[in-house]
C-alpha cells in the first residue's frame, strides 16, 4: 500500500456481499469475517441465502447475500443497512439496494451490467445512472480483469470465473485496510492437493487488492482500529457449531456416550452436520427416514442410557409432536434442538422468526410439560445447549431447546470457555441390583424418577406410552392416579427454575420503558436499548433465555414497570405466555413477521414513540 | 466363594403382569415359544430389550421379566434401532403386528431392514387390526370384508416376505402361532443371526379373524397346505411326504412323486443362503392353493451390520484422530488471542 493513502478512522462498518447464489459470497464474507476478528475488532455476521441451491442466474430470486458488521467497540448484531455494498450482478443490486445506506460505497462488477442482465434483474433503466447523486459506485470489470489475470494458468473458463469473488474481496480488503495473509493461507489449507487452484485464488485476490489501489475511483479508505474487548483466546463460530460443541461438551462432562438421531431440515441441518463430523469424539449419528424416525431413535438411545439428541426446524418438531409425548410420559432425558425458520408448513425455510415458541410449549396430545429453553446468540448457543443437556439429564425430561435462523447462520468471536467455567452434570443413574428399585419412584426433592438402563442388572422393567401407576411404573387406569401423575409431571417441570438462575435486568432500574425479548433478538434489542440510553433516555431490557418454566424473580421484576413492551418476531406469542402466566401483566406489543431480524432503527423509533405517549 | 449360576428356564422371562390378551389368542403360544428360546439362547435378563409399537400384540414386554418399551405405533423399529445403535451388546427383539410393521409404520420397517441393524423382528400377522375391534390391515386379502370395508376391501395385501427381501432383508422366517416348537426353532436362528432378522407369525385373531389361516392349520389337511424348509433339504412335503417343488422354467411347481415320474431327487434342495434374492422371493410367495405355504428359514445371509459398522467407524477415526477432549476441538483450527 502506498504511504501516502490517508486512512479515515471510523468506529464501525457494516458491508454486505452479494451475487448468484453460485458467485460464492458467503465464502467471501466469511473471509473478511475471519479477517476483520484476527484483526481484533468485533465481529456480528449475517448470511441471507435463497431457498432454491440455485435459481435462475441474474435473477433476483437467485441472490445471494451475507452482510457483515465490525468495529472497535462491541458489536452486537449484523447492522440494519451497509456502508458497503458488493454486488457482483444487476440482480444483486435490486435485491440490496433498500439495505445500503445514503451516500454507500457499492461496488459493481460491470461485466454483468448488459442490458439483458438489467432487463432480467426488472430495472427499467440502468441503476448506476439513477442513482448516481445517492451513491459513490465504484464499477469495476471484475469478470474481465479475472479472465486477464489468470489467461497463462491451465484452467478451464468456469473455474477461472469463479474467482472472481476474490477479486471483490480483495477489493474491500484494500478498502478496509486488511492483510491478506489470513485468506491466502485459508486457500493453502483447504486446497492442500491442488497447488494450480491455490496460486490462481492467491493471485486474483491480490489483483484485486492492487487494482483498489491503483484505480483512482476509489477516493477514500478506512480503517477501523481493533476493538475493546476482553482478553482471552477468541474463535469466530455460527450459532450451529456452537450448538453441535455445546452438546457435545455436556456428553464429555456427564461421561455419557453422544447420540444424535435427526432428519436433514433447512436451516437446523448443520448441527446434524458437526455431529456427524465428530466421530472422532466418539459421536453416534443416525441419519434417519423421517423426522419420526429422528426422535424415535434418539429416544431408543436415550433408554439404552446415552445422553440423546434430535435436531430439527418447526415443520420437523410439528412430526415429532407425538415422540416428543413419549419421551414426557417415559421421564427420559432427551434434547430436541430446534433451529426456528419463518412458517407456518414450509414457509421461509431459509429466513427466520420465532414463530415456534407455541408450539414448544404446548404442541403435544395431552397435558405434556417439558422444559423449553431459548439460546439468544450464536456463541451462546454452546451454553444453552449444554445446559439443555445438563437439564435433561438431571431433571429426566424432554428439554426443546429454540434456536432460530438468524443465530444459528450468524457468526460473531466467541472466547473460549475453560473445562472449569461449564458446570459439572450429575446423572440420576439407578444403582445396579438395587432390590428397592421401582422406575417411577420419584425422589422427593426434584421429583425424578431414576434411570435404571438396559444391562443393569436387577432392574429390569418396562416402560412405556400407558399411564404409569406411581412408583411401580406398572400400566395403570385408575383415574386418581392419572390426575396424580399428570400433577407429578406439571410440578417435576414446574420445580426445574429452583435450579435456573434468576434474570436480570439491564439498563436502568427505574426505566419509563421496559423492553421484553427472547431468544436471538437480544443482539438489536440490546443494542437498540443501549443507543436511546446513550441518547439520555431510560430503558432496560429484560430478555428471556428460561421461557418454562420462567425464571422465578419474572414476576417481581415485571411489577416494577408501568410501561413495558414485548418485542418479537411473530404475532405475539410470548406476550400471551406471560399473560397467562403472570397475574395482571399487561404490555404493549411490538411485532414483526417478515422473515428478517429487527432493524434497530425500527426498534428504537417504536420505543420512542412508546416513550411519548402518556 | 464361587456363586452358581442358575441357567434360567422359560418362566423366568415371565414378568409379574396378568396377561390380558383374550382367551384363545394365538399370541398365547407366540409368547411361549419366545420365552423358550431365550432360555435355550441362555440371555441374560438385563441383557434383552424388547421393544413394541402399538396393537395387541405390542402389549408383549408387559408380560416378560426382561427391559422393555411399549412406545407409539408404528415406531417400533426406530425405537429398537435406536436402542442397539446406542448399546449393541444388547439383545433387540422388535414385536409388532401387521399394522404396526406395514401400515403406519411401513417407512420405519424397510429402512431398518435396508440398514440391516441387529435387531430381530417378529411381526404377528392376523391380517386384521384387532386393537381397534376389527379393520382392514395392510396384509388383509383382497375382498376382505371389514367394518371399514363392509362390501370387501379394494386394496390389494403386502406380502410380509416379498416386502422384506424388496427391502434387501438378509433374513427371513416364517412360522405359524400354535407350532411351539417349529417357533422356538426359528426364533434361535432369528437370534443367531447378525443383522435385521424378521420372523412373520401367522396369527389367529380369535374375535376379529378367526381362522384366518385355518386352511394351514387344519389337522387334517395341513402338512399338505404347508411346507417346512430346511436348508439343505429337499423341498419335500405332504401329509404321504409324495409331493415336492421343482423349478419349471422360471417359476416354481408342485409336482405328485411316483415311480416313473418324479423323484426326490428331482426336488429342489433348499438353500437360506443363496445370495440371490429371486428363489426366495418365489418361496415366501407360495400361496396356498396353488402351492404349500412356506414355513421354516426361507432366507438367511450374512452381511456387515449397520451397528456394527457404526462402532467401527467410530474406533478407527478416534485412533488417528486429532482431538481427543472438547478443549482439544474448540482451540483448534484458526483462534486468536486478545491480550490485557
Amino acid at each position: 500500500m502506498s504511504t501516502n493513502d490517508i486512512l479515515k478512522e471510523k468506529e464501525q462498518v457494516v458491508i454486505r456481499f452479494s451475487g448468484d447464489s453460485g458467485d460464492g459470497m458467503q465464502l467471501t464474507g466469511m473471509q473478511f469475517s475471519d479477517t476483520s476478528a484476527f484483526f481484533g475488532n468485533d465481529v456480528s455476521t449475517f448470511p441471507d441465502y435463497p431457498a432454491e441451491i440455485r435459481a435462475p442466474q441474474g435473477t433476483v430470486g437467485g441472490v445471494s447475500g451475507f452482510q457483515l458488521h465490525f468495529g472497535h467497540y462491541e458489536v452486537n448484531t449484523p447492522g440494519d443497512y451497509a456502508d458497503v455494498l458488493v454486488a457482483m450482478n444487476p440482480a444483486a443490486l435490486m435485491a440490496n439496494l433498500n439495505w445500503v445506506k445514503k451516500g454507500a460505497t457499492i461496488i459493481t462488477n460491470e461485466d454483468t451490467f448488459t442490458d439483458k442482465n438489467l432487463e432480467k434483474a426488472g430495472f427499467e433503466s440502468n441503476p448506476i445512472k439513477d442513482h448516481q447523486r445517492d451513491y459513490h459506485f465504484i464499477e469495476a470489470p471484475i469478470s474481465t480483469l479475472t479472465k486477464e489475470c489468470l489467461k497463462n494458468f491451465e484452467l478451464d473458463g468456469k473455474s477461472v470465473l469463479r474467482t472472481k469473488n476474490m477479486f471483490a474481496l480483495g477489493m474491500v480488503y484494500w478498502l478496509f485496510d486488511r492483510p491478506l495473509k489470513y485468506t491466502e493461507h485459508f486457500f493453502e489449507e483447504k486446497f492442500t492437493s491442488k497447488p494450480l487452484v491455490i496460486e490462481a485464488n492467491k493471485k486474483v485476490l491480490r489483483a484485486g487488492f492492487n487494482f483498489a489501489n491503483t484505480i483512482e475511483a476509489l477516493p477514500r479508505s478506512y480503517k477501523v482500529a481493533p476493538a475493546r474487548i476482553q482478553p482471552g483466546t477468541y474463535r469466530n463460530i455460527s450459532g450451529n457449531t456452537a450448538t453441535a460443541w455445546g452438546l457435545i461438551a455436556a456428553a464429555e462432562k456427564a461421561n455419557l456416550p453422544l447420540f444424535c438421531g435427526s432428519y436433514p431440515i433447512t436451516p437446523a441441518t448443520e448441527i446434524f452436520q458437526e455431529l456427524s463430523r465428530r466421530k472422532d469424539m466418539g459421536v453416534k449419528t443416525f441419519q434417519a427416514e423421517d423426522e419420526i424416525a429422528g426422535i424415535c431413535t434418539a429416544i431408543g438411545a436415550a433408554f439404552a442410557g446415552n445422553l440423546a439428541v434430535t435436531t430439527t426446524s418447526g415443520p420437523g418438531l410439528a412430526l415429532k409432536t407425538e415422540a416428543t409425548g413419549l419421551a414426557v410420559m417415559t421421564e427420559l432425558p432427551l434434547v430436541i434442538v430446534n433451529v426456528q425458520r419463518g412458517g407456518p408448513s414450509t414457509g421461509l425455510p431459509t429466513k427466520t422468526e420465532q414463530s415456534d415458541l407455541l408450539q414448544a410449549l404446548h404442541g403435544r396430545s395431552g397435558e405434556a410439560p417439558l422444559v423449553v429453553i431459548a439460546a439468544s446468540t450464536p456463541s451462546n448457543c454452546f451454553d444453552f445447549a449444554f445446559q439443555a443437556a445438563r437439564l435433561a439429564l438431571e431433571h429426566m425430561t424432554p428439554v426443546i431447546l429454540l434456536t432460530d435462523g438468524f443465530i444459528a447462520n450468524g457468526s460473531e468471536p466467541w472466547r473460549l470457555p475453560l473445562d472449569s467455567d461449564y458446570p459439572d452434570i450429575h446423572v440420576p443413574h439407578a444403582t445396579p441390583e438395587d432390590e428397592n428399585y421401582q422406575p417411577y419412584k420419584r425422589n422427593n426433592e426434584k421429583l425424578i424418577r431414576q434411570w435404571a438402563i438396559p444391562g443393569m442388572k436387577g432392574l429390569e422393567h418396562r416402560i412405556g406410552g400407558l399411564e404409569k401407576m406411581d412408583k411401580t411404573g406398572n400400566v395403570s387406569y385408575v383415574p386418581e392416579n392419572h390426575e396424580l401423575m399428570t400433577r407429578y409431571r406439571d410440578e417435576k417441570i414446574k420445580r426445574v427454575a429452583q435450579y435456573f438462575p434468576d434474570i436480570k435486568l439491564k439498563g436502568d432500574e427505574n426505566a419509563d420503558l421496559l423492553v421484553i425479548g427472547w431468544g436471538g433478538t437480544y443482539g438489536h434489542l440490546y443494542s437498540a436499548v443501549k443507543e436511546l440510553r446513550k441518547q439520555g433516555k431510560k430503558l432496560a431490557l429484560l430478555h428471556f433465555n428460561h421461557l418454562w418454566p420462567l425464571p422465578r424473580n419474572t414476576e417481581e421484576i415485571l411489577g416494577r414497570f408501568d410501561k413495558k413492551v414485548v418485542c418479537e418476531l411473530n404475532m405475539g406469542q410470548f406476550a400471551d405466555h406471560l399473560k397467562v402466566n403472570i397475574p395482571h401483566f399487561e404490555c404493549e406489543k411490538f411485532n414483526k413477521m417478515q422473515g428478517l431480524p429487527f432493524t434497530i432503527i425500527e426498534l428504537m423509533n417504536k420505543f420512542n414513540q412508546l416513550l411519548e405517549e402518556k | 466363594m464361587t456363586q452358581e449360576i442358575k441357567k434360567l428356564t422359560p418362566k423366568d422371562y415371565k414378568s409379574d403382569q396378568e396377561v390380558r390378551w383374550c382367551p384363545g389368542c394365538g399370541d398365547y403360544a407366540i409368547m411361549n415359544s419366545i420365552q423358550k428360546a431365550m432360555a435355550e439362547l441362555d440371555y441374560k435378563k438385563e441383557d434383552v430389550a424388547i421393544i413394541s409399537g402399538i396393537g395387541c400384540s405390542s402389549r408383549f414386554p408387559y408380560y416378560m421379566s426382561t427391559y422393555g418399551f411399549h412406545s407409539i405405533h408404528g415406531r417400533a423399529a426406530a425405537i429398537a434401532s435406536g436402542v442397539k445403535t446406542a448399546n449393541p451388546n444388547l439383545h433387540v427383539w422388535q414385536i409388532s403386528g401387521d399394522g404396526d410393521a406395514m401400515a403406519i409404520g411401513g417407512n420405519h420397517f424397510i429402512h431398518a431392514i435396508r440398514r440391516n441393524i441387529d435387531i430381530n423382528m417378529i411381526i404377528f400377522n392376523n391380517e386384521i387390526y384387532g386393537l381397534t375391534k376389527g379393520q382392514y390391515s395392510p396384509t388383509s386379502p383382497l375382498g376382505k370384508k371389514t367394518k371399514t370395508s363392509p362390501f370387501g376391501t379394494v386394496e390389494h395385501p403386502f406380502h410380509p416376505g416379498e416386502l422384506v427381501i424388496g427391502s434387501q432383508g438378509k433374513f427371513f422366517a416364517r412360522t405359524i402361532d400354535y407350532n411351539v416348537k417349529l417357533s422356538t426353532d426359528i426364533f434361535i436362528l432369528m437370534a443367531k443371526h447378525k443383522g435385521t432378522s424378521v420372523v412373520e407369525v401367522l396369527q389367529n385373531c380369535v374375535i376379529y379373524n378367526d381362522g384366518c389361516h385355518a386352511m394351514l392349520t387344519d389337522k387334517e389337511h395341513k402338512e399338505d397346505r404347508t411346507i417346512v424348509l430346511k436348508h439343505g433339504e429337499r423341498m419335500l412335503f405332504g401329509k404321504e411326504k409324495d409331493r415336492g417343488i421343482i423349478l419349471d422354467g422360471l417359476k416354481l411347481r408342485v409336482v405328485k412323486l411316483s415311480p416313473g415320474g418324479f423323484t426326490e431327487n428331482d426336488l429342489l434342495v433348499h438353500d437360506a443362503h443363496e445370495n440371490n434374492p429371486g428363489i426366495h422371493t418365489m418361496l415366501a410367495n407360495m400361496r396356498y392353493p396353488d402351492y404349500p405355504v412356506a414355513l421354516g428359514v426361507i432366507r438367511d445371509i450374512t452381511s456387515v451390520t449397520y451397528d456394527e459398522s457404526v462402532a467401527n467407524q467410530i474406533d478407527k477415526i478416534k485412533k488417528n484422530a486429532k482431538f481427543k477432549s472438547m478443549r482439544d476441538l474448540i482451540y483448534s483450527g484458526n483462534t486468536w488471542e486478545i491480550k490485557e
